[in-house]
């Protein structure tokens, strides 16, 4: 079993197909697609493969430590160049190849006019343990 | 077995055990494993004392637990194997471990936890899995709590503010998990009603019990956020609006008002109205100024923008909330609110889309976005915004 993570992006991803923003979709649109991600889940969850699945608000800021005695240092708002997280869900799944199936499945989701939105999604494989036989 | 029932004994015989001169950390651990014990053993063999039953396991797992604890030695000098008579226990200690559970030394989330776990009886694991945690985080939360307490005088009386507080959170902002923690937090709030007289206990009991009522009518069956105006108010619970409602008006005729009675009694004008129409919001607005009055909160000064617009119509609700800090959360959806029903569906949409892209939980953003797209949908779409920056996103 490997584990990987699913980006979603706000900004930052090459554009998708179906690239329209979701307050111009129709109210029934909007629940087709709310329904899909959570039957997504849901099937993840019963296949024994879903982990973990949070969103995240687009406002953000940078923080750092300033030095002894000093509060840290904040810098936001985000620069509207700066590749921005939406989201993620974590799986853990046998294959790269199966975690590849599974992007494409989310990614599917349907977008304006019911069509999916083909949107990029970031496929990241977890650094794990070191295994315990090594030769 | 009822495990309602058994946790509800929890305050009365941890009080026991700090009684017969147990520590309140300790006697803490030992009541869980008596718990813990009790849901193993008694659906085969159910004892005829559950409380007896309760004190005796727990008060024998504190011995051992002080006799296997070899740097306690001196204290085990002092504990008795018999238990001393002692007073006889009372709705005085199921009061003090509420006050010694929201202790003001305590953090809120800490507060939180200690008050789930001591007076509510239910396991870390249930409390990290409603909270979304670990479960050694919420362990570790839940034992610092107990050394941070640990010098507090358990015969001492707390401030009631600071546990009805503590209530509040665990009712407002409870998640998910196995335990229902809006009802947890009624079944805990109803326990110290009647271990304390006080008029505020019962306002945020009304408070409660006139949200809860409203539960089932809140959410579509596809998870979506329902508001008040829209809700199919057949589904609400009667029985729990008419004990909400004699238990405010209770608390209202002692002419003792505070801030959860009156938000309490603006629910309750809320489960008076037969429709959302015929809401009397004339009162309502009445109830905001009484609360504005009593915390001056800029929640309430938004809420009550929002209740102006809807008594007075929408011009008055605008002018009221530019007077209320732009920064609060829920402002520009409420400013989206009265621009649509100002007949601005254009500039009523943009500010749908930008609260949502503000909300701060998923319902919230997802009502957001199909409200602004509820508007955006009627137009033609040359004519639709091409705002910048993020928006609502597909998750």
């Amino acid at each position: 079993m490997a584990k990987y993570l699913l980006l979603k992006h706000y900004r930052g991803a090459p554009a998708a197909v179906n690239d329209v923003p979701m307050d111009q979709w129709t109210p029934q649109e909007i629940s087709a697609h709310m329904q899909y991600m959570r039957d997504f889940a849901d099937r993840l969850e019963k296949t024994g493969e879903f982990v973990d699945g949070q969103a995240l608000a687009p406002e953000g800021t940078f923080v750092r430590y300033d030095g002894e005695g000093r509060p840290p240092v904040t810098d936001g708002p985000f620069a509207e160049t700066k590749d921005l997280i939406a989201g993620w869900m974590i799986i853990d799944v046998d294959t790269y190849e199966r975690a590849v199936e599974l992007a494409g499945e989310l990614s599917a989701a349907p977008g304006a006019g019911g069509r999916p939105i083909h949107e990029w999604l970031e496929l990241r494989p977890f650094l794990a343990e070191p295994p315990t036989v090594t030769e | 077995m009822d495990e309602v029932l058994l946790r509800s004994l929890t305050p009365s015989v941890l009080g026991v055990l700090v009684r017969r001169g147990a520590d309140f950390a300790a006697a803490e651990d030992a009541v869980q494993d008596a718990l813990v014990e009790a849901v193993r053993t008694w659906p085969e063999d159910p004892p005829r004392d559950p409380k007896g039953w309760l004190v005796a396991v727990a008060w024998r797992r504190f011995l051992d637990a002080v006799r296997s604890d070899t740097a306690r030695r001196r204290r085990e000098d002092r504990v008795d194997e018999e238990p001393p008579p002692g007073p006889a226990p009372s709705a005085d200690d199921t009061l003090q471990l509420y006050f010694l559970c929201a202790h003001p030394s305590l953090t809120p989330s800490s507060a939180v936890a200690l008050t789930l776990r001591a007076v509510g009886g239910l396991t870390t694991r249930q409390i990290a899995r409603a909270y979304l945690v670990p479960e050694a985080t919420m362990a570790q939360r839940i034992s610092r709590a107990k050394r941070t307490v640990s010098g507090a005088r358990f015969d001492r009386p707390g401030d009631v503010a600071t546990v009805l507080r503590v209530l509040y959170l665990v009712f407002n902002e409870g998640y998910s998990g196995d335990v229902d923690l809006a009802a947890e937090a009624i079944r805990l709030t109803r326990q110290l009603a009647a271990a304390v007289d006080h008029p505020e206990v019962a306002g945020l009991l009304a408070l409660m019990l006139l949200h809860h009522a409203r539960r089932a009518a809140r959410t579509a069956p596809d998870g979506a956020l329902v508001p008040l105006a829209e809700q199919d108010r057949g589904r609400w619970d009667t029985a729990t609006i008419a004990e909400g409602v004699a238990i405010l008006q209770a608390a209202l005729a002692r002419d003792r008002l505070g801030e959860f009675q009156a938000q309490a009694a603006v629910a309750a004008l809320h489960a008076d109205a037969p429709t959302a129409e015929e809401t009397d919001w004339v009162q309502i607005v009445e109830w905001y100024d009484e609360l504005a009055g009593l915390t001056d909160s800029p929640v309430v000064r938004l809420n009550r923008a929002v209740a102006v617009g809807e008594a007075d119509g929408p011009r008055a609700g605008l002018a009221a909330l530019a007077a209320v800090d732009p920064a609060l959360p829920r402002h520009t959806a409420a400013a989206a609110y009265l621009h649509e029903r100002d007949g601005d569906p254009k500039t009523a949409a943009r500010l749908y889309a930008e609260a949502a892209r503000k909300a701060s939980n998923l319902a919230e953003r997802d009502h957001l976005t199909r409200q602004a797209a509820r508007l955006n949908a009627h137009r033609p779409p040359g004519e639709r915004p091409r705002t910048d920056g993020p928006r609502p996103r597909p998750d």
